[in-house]
């Protein structure tokens, strides 16, 4: 298992275990973690599970796909480390992830 | 006055559900006629995932969104169902009673159909324009701050602001470009979905100094009385500044919502229509609702789920059209008179 921590817009913040090989996304609908909505259910078709990544982890993610990019542009307030959370894959790299949500959603 | 179209059932909604809709009512000789806010079939799968593999469709180890809309359509055909799209239903009257439903549906539009049976199959709601979460939008919704065009002409001489990077940002950008006083495209990134002949348009425009691009994004509306005068922007590089302008189009997309279906007069919970396991028919006798729109214990929002709840719905409405009919339960395979109707006999 793999911790990933997301810290909601008023800075509260909620740790849970996530499967290797799911969405970071996943981990926050399983455990009930306010803030993310993934209208689409994981699809990248709805940009509802908007992230700002921590600057520490920046690094350690794969880039954007172009497809994910697109999707970016219907979030809101986005920034250089916004991501959409269904699109980063859990691994043991990323063990102790700290994503931040955004004040709203889409 | 417009003519009212009369029919059997209309389906809310041409979504996989809606449109299976067709073919259970259709082997009981129920015409049907489907009313979607959307300008094709298919609803969320066509909208929102086309290209996208879904598993779980029986028979299917792996259809795509498109694909399973296009073989339905295929299938739905010989029953000739007529669709209306582009439209929303606002309204739903009872003109019946409970043993004989009669419904009046009027559209946005100015449609009006006069049903036997209503099937809501209307998955998440009506497709609608997203709204940027600024504060104060509302108050220039419809005066200056517009999610459509409807008439071009309301803006020659404007200075217009156009956001977003998809196609329907790009293709009002070049059309208002030679209506409009000037016309800015702005979007957060130098970088465009929408089709790239388009996008080469577009900079060719900005190229000859006959319209402006921004990247940035939208922080804040000034102006007063509706009529918006600037919009605040946050650029790439952090800095705040605004963009003047007397009418601003947002494109960030569709999203779901209930809409006009909370005013039908139907018990509601949580947005989601409560219906019975036997018939999936809601609290007015005559009205269904099927697929994603609905709710009850063990609900699934599976689109097989929803193929099941309208073979089901379609046995109760052959009651209340065909209340004379002896109910005869028949297979596609063997039944000459179901295979007449599908044209294969």
């Amino acid at each position: 298992m793999v911790k990933i921590t997301f810290v909601d817009a008023a800075g509260q913040s909620r740790t849970v275990d996530a499967e290797e090989g799911s969405t970071v996304m996943e981990a926050a609908i399983r455990n009930d973690v306010p803030g993310i909505e993934a209208e689409c259910g994981g699809a990248c078709a709805c940009a509802t599970c908007h992230v700002y990544v921590d600057d520490a982890f920046m690094e350690k993610l794969p880039k954007a796909e172009p497809m994910e990019e697109d999707m970016l542009d219907f979030a809101y307030d986005v920034r250089p480390t916004s991501r959409l959370s269904c699109q980063i894959r859990v691994s043991a790299a990323i063990d102790g992830l700290v994503v931040h949500t955004p004040e709203q959603q889409g | 006055m417009t003519d009212i179209i009369k029919t059997d059932a209309v389906i809310v909604g041409a979504g996989p559900v809606g449109l299976f809709a067709v073919f259970e009512l259709g082997l009981l000789d129920i015409k049907a006629h489907l009313i979607d806010i959307l300008p094709k079939p298919g609803g969320q799968c066509a909208e929102l995932y086309p290209e996208k593999p879904i598993y779980d469709i029986p028979a299917f180890p792996m259809v795509t969104g498109q694909g399973l809309v296009d073989n339905l359509m295929k299938q739905i055909e010989p029953f000739n169902p007529q669709f209306h799209y582009n439209e929303m239903v606002d309204s739903l009257e009872v003109l019946g009673t409970p043993q004989a439903p009669l419904f009046r549906l009027k559209t946005a539009g100015g449609d009006v159909f006069e049903c036997k049976v209503v099937l809501i199959a209307a998955g998440g709601g009506s497709f609608q324009p997203k709204k940027p979460p600024v504060a104060g939008i509302e108050e220039f919704e419809s005066k200056s701050v517009f999610y459509a065009v409807r008439k071009m002409e309301t803006f020659r001489g404007k200075r217009v602001l156009i956001v977003g990077g998809g196609d329907s940002a790009l293709d009002w950008t070049l059309n208002l470009a030679p209506i409009a006083e000037r016309v800015t495209l702005m979007h957060r990134r130098d970088d465009f979905r929408a089709a790239p002949h388009s996008v080469n348009a577009m900079r060719e425009l900005v190229a000859a100094g006959k319209m402006d691009l921004v990247i940035g994004q939208m922080t804040g509306l000034k102006g007063a009385d509706g009529e918006l005068s600037a919009v605040s922007v946050k650029g790439s590089d952090g800095a705040a500044f605004d963009i003047a302008c007397d009418r601003m189009m947002p494109f960030f997309g569709l999203t779901m919502k209930l809409g006009p279906i909370a005013d039908w007069g139907l018990n509601l919970h949580e947005n989601l229509v409560p219906v019975d396991t036997e018939k999936f028919e809601t609290n007015v006798p005559g009205v269904f609702a099927v697929g994603d729109i609905n709710t009850y214990p063990g609900k699934l929002k599976l689109i097989l789920s929803g193929f099941h709840e309208v073979a089901l719905a379609a046995q109760k409405a052959n009651r209340y059209i065909y209340p004379d009919k002896k109910v005869v339960f028949q297979y596609t395979t063997s039944s000459s008179s179901l295979q007449k109707k599908l044209g294969v006999a």
